[in-house]
């Protein structure tokens, strides 16, 4: 089969990550690709750098067999590359036809549009992939999977030569997959590159060919899925040098801090249960959509569970109310660092303070010495690197900003501590500085949760993981028993001839 | 680290020269120098204005506009917006009459408009806050509403016939001198919400609101709380604004006040404050205020027709909205030259 396009060697960094190191891979006719990876591997980076959204900083990308430069989606739609996007962007208010040919009208006739031709094309298209939808259907009445198909065939009207489906089946039923999955198969037929973005292994086996697998932005693997076992994938995706980055203690775990009984929030997550005691570090692991830090947020009080109960050293905590959760020496550092954890705009001081201005306030006027003494304790703790505390948080980099997020909760004298993707976006040096740092507040008596979709760090970090699933505990692990191998499995679900059990039922 | 430290303590983020150019090149300085134009502008056109009566007396026609500036500087800065001021204060002068024709004493009629103020803003902020629909959405068609019940009770009647002492209010002046009460209360009004803004926790939260509502909320502050006494208070001091006005011309129709939301609005975003939240100062609005009532003073004082000032008023809103943004990035390009673009994030 012949090859469209050739990634060599890309690389691509972002202030603070490297996202992309060195990855290589070849994009044939008629072939489905699977791309996977654990979140933040780099997937999203490649599928951004294959569709022009961003420009690599090294290797190169050739289109057959020709080096191309990608400066923007259009450049990469006029060579036949296109992606097809988890929320799909189609305009609701629009008949399927008019979606088709949005951004190609066809003018042909002395400038007016032809619609009856781009009608007639359009239910061409619809028929020739098998798709059972009216030209003229409203897209708001059509279901998303109906979206994601009109999206594809829209792609195809464009001549489209290799499609890129970021995790397509995450937001549709079994039913609709099946229809997907049917879809692929008539493209494929017809001689169209699918890159297939997914980390569920069900479908990887289902519908894939190839594979390549990221790990840590780094290639970690590929070959042809039928001498593949889900075996052998989790591990490409895990690795298997955890150590190094990660504090070596003995954990020595006093009463329980922290009981959390029978939590549900609808939608989200559904009677989870579980205790940290002092001194010890739980981790947190699950996919992204597993409910991990809706239940972190729920038990904080920025979001109100349903139903179940939160004790801190004994007491009931005030549910929906993170005042009183701080209060009772409980706080979490949030996942999205930007949007929950800082305010840009504002000074590394006023940024620490800014939990408990009460503290530094006397008769409602600030005192920006006692703002400097007490971010001076905290900065240096954590050696922050900063030209000044009157410095602005936006220009600092992603470590030091989460710092300044540390800083601003370690302030407040918790004993109880949730740290919502700690590392995310921070380089590898900062990490392991942050790594020892949450093993020494462990070591000094706080209860610490670890939240990440950083398998190595969750096991790194954890004295015991629970693992989430689809908003529910799916799994406990302790001590040695913890393989890297068990956690991913029970998050994907894995064991994968269960699931795949289901999906032919449905059919 | 020790060093590090050290150095982080003491060493200055631009060098002195660049701090005093930092201070001279400011929204607030370009302001000051307008507020001289206009000054000089007005004494060439007519030997009548540069008088201290003169000065003193043109603020009692901007007053009542320049108070209510100071609420709505907190609300824009957290991030929200009151469209409905001019409603409330419609709404509140109308409570007012109702209150005078019933015969109430001047202090049960004072109290009426600021209860009637209070209750517009509250109502604001429960259906702002309760239902999440944008301020600017929720405001807009509350204007109408509380315009319309105003005209609702008055019809095209107008209530006169208040007691003459309260004309004291609006119209007298402190003492045996020619100050106006009116310009005296804006000053303690401006000193109290300028210190509140820039020098108490409550402030740095409505920055910080302004700034980032999620982050401020995941630090454990009731932001919706905030908010809810923002727009309580806007309405409050509407009514107090309604009373002056009352005070000022002793009647009452439903169509006073027309169209101030848009000046008051235009008020606060001169004065250097980001429509979008999260950045102000209260010298800013205070300049702005002065600028704008005495570049329309001025203009009416040389039988400028209103309607010109109202085109001028227009590009003053739109001006205002563009002008700030513009300046900083080219104050920023000229103290701190070629470091315009993003510094550089430190690296370990």
């Amino acid at each position: 089969m012949a090859e469209i396009v050739r990634l060599e060697n890309l690389k691509k960094h972002f202030p603070g990550v490297r996202a992309l190191d060195g990855v290589s891979m070849s994009v044939r006719a008629g072939e489905v690709h699977a791309l996977i990876g654990e979140n933040g591997a780099g997937k999203s980076t490649l599928v951004k750098l294959l569709t022009g959204v961003h420009t690599p900083d090294g290797g190169r990308i050739l289109v057959d067999g020709s080096p191309v430069e990608l400066k923007s989606p259009q450049d990469a739609h006029a060579l036949g590359i296109t992606a097809i996007h988890q929320e799909a962007s189609v305009f609701p208010n629009l008949s399927v036809t008019e979606n088709i040919f949005m951004g190609h009208l066809d003018s042909s006739g002395y400038g007016l549009l032809d619609w009856k031709t781009m009608r007639r094309r359009t239910e061409k298209l619809l028929g020739r992939f098998g798709v059972a939808l009216s030209p003229d259907a409203r897209v708001k009445d059509l279901s998303i999977a109906q979206r994601q198909q009109i999206e594809i065939v829209k792609a195809l009207s464009l001549n489209a030569r290799v499609i890129i489906m970021d995790e397509p089946t995450s937001t549709l039923s079994l039913r609709e997959i099946r229809q997907l999955y049917d879809l692929v198969r008539r493209l494929k037929a017809e001689g169209t590159a699918i890159v297939f973005i997914s980390h569920k292994f069900d479908e990887i086996f289902e519908i894939t060919d190839v594979y390549t697998v990221l790990r840590d932005g780094k290639f970690a693997g590929s070959g042809a899925v039928k001498d593949a076992t889900g075996e052998t994938l989790v591990r490409m995706m895990a690795g298997s040098s955890v150590g190094g980055l990660f504090p070596d203690r003995t954990p020595n775990p006093g009463e329980v801090a922290l009981q959390v009984e029978k939590i549900s929030l609808a939608g989200a997550f559904e009677d989870v249960s579980f205790g940290v005691r002092r001194g010890e570090i739980v981790g947190f692991f699950g996919l992204i959509g597993s409910g991990r830090s809706e239940v972190m947020q729920s038990i904080f009080g920025v979001r109100t569970p349903d139903t179940g109960r939160v004790r801190i050293n004994g007491e009931d905590l005030r549910l929906g109310s993170p005042r009183d959760a701080m209060n009772r020496g409980l706080v979490y550092v949030p996942e999205d660092r930007q949007l929950q954890g800082i305010i840009l705009d504002m000074k590394i001081y006023e940024n620490v303070t800014l939990p408990f201005l009460k503290r530094v306030t006397k008769l409602g006027f600030t005192r920006r010495r006692k703002e400097y003494e007490i971010t001076e304790v905290f900065a240096k703790r954590l050696s922050l690197r900063a030209s000044s505390y009157a410095q602005a948080v936006e220009s600092l980099s992603g470590g030091n900003q989460q710092k300044v997020v540390l800083s601003k909760w370690l302030a407040t004298d918790p004993s109880v501590l949730i740290l919502d993707e700690p590392t995310r976006g921070i380089d590898v040096g900062t990490k392991a500085a942050v790594h020892q740092f949450i093993g020494e507040l462990a070591d000094r008596g706080f209860a610490i949760i670890v939240v990440s979709s950083e398998l190595h760090e969750v096991i790194g970090m954890s004295d015991r993981v629970l693992v989430m699933r689809e908003g529910r505990v799916a799994g406990e692990f302790r001590g040695t028993e913890t393989s890297s191998d068990a956690v991913l499995s029970t998050a994907i679900g894995a064991a994968s001839e269960h699931a795949n059990a289901e999906v032919h039922d449905v059919v | 680290m020790s060093g590090e430290q050290a150095r982080l303590a003491k060493q200055p983020r631009a060098s002195l020269g660049q701090r005093a150019l930092g201070l001279l090149v400011r929204w607030e300085m370009v302001l000051f120098l307008l507020l001289i134009g206009v000054f000089v502008l007005n004494s060439n056109l007519s030997p009548v204005f540069l008088t201290q009566r003169n000065l003193l007396n043109a603020t009692f026609s901007f007053m009542e506009r320049a108070i209510m500036a100071l609420p709505m500087m907190l609300i824009i800065i957290s991030g929200e917006i009151d469209i409905s001021v001019a409603g409330i204060i419609a709404l509140s002068a109308t409570a007012m009459g109702l209150a005078s024709e019933a015969g109430a004493s001047i202090p049960v009629m004072i109290l009426v408009a600021l209860a009637t103020g209070l209750a517009a803003g509250l109502l604001n902020a429960f259906i702002v806050l309760r239902f999440r629909v944008p301020s600017i959405a929720v405001t807009i068609g509350s204007m109408s509403l509380f315009r319309g019940v105003s005209w609702a009770i008055l019809g095209n009647q107008a209530i006169s016939g208040y007691p003459r002492e309260l004309a004291q209010l609006g119209q007298g002046t402190v003492g045996n001198t020619m100050i106006p009460m009116p310009l005296v209360m804006f000053a303690c009004l401006a000193l109290v919400f300028g210190i509140v803004l820039h020098r108490t926790g409550i402030g740095r939260t409505i920055f910080a609101i302004g700034n980032n509502a999620t982050a401020t909320q995941f630090s454990g502050i009731p932001v919706d709380r905030y908010k809810a006494v923002l727009f309580a208070l806007n309405g409050l001091v509407a009514g107090f604004a309604a009373v002056l006005l009352t005070s000022r011309i002793l009647s009452t129709r439903p169509n006073i006040a027309m169209a101030w939301e848009l000046e008051v609005v235009t008020l606060v975003v001169l004065g250097g404050v980001a429509i979008t939240g999260g950045k102000g100062s209260i010298i800013g609005v205070v300049l702005s205020i002065f600028v704008t009532g005495y570049l329309r003073f001025g203009l009416s004082l040389i039988n400028v027709p209103s309607q010109v000032i109202g085109i001028i008023t227009g590009l003053l809103l739109v001006g205002a909205i563009i002008l700030p943004g513009v300046f900083e990035h080219y104050s920023n390009k000229l103290i701190l030259g070629k470091q315009l673009k993003p510094l550089e994030p430190q690296r370990e």
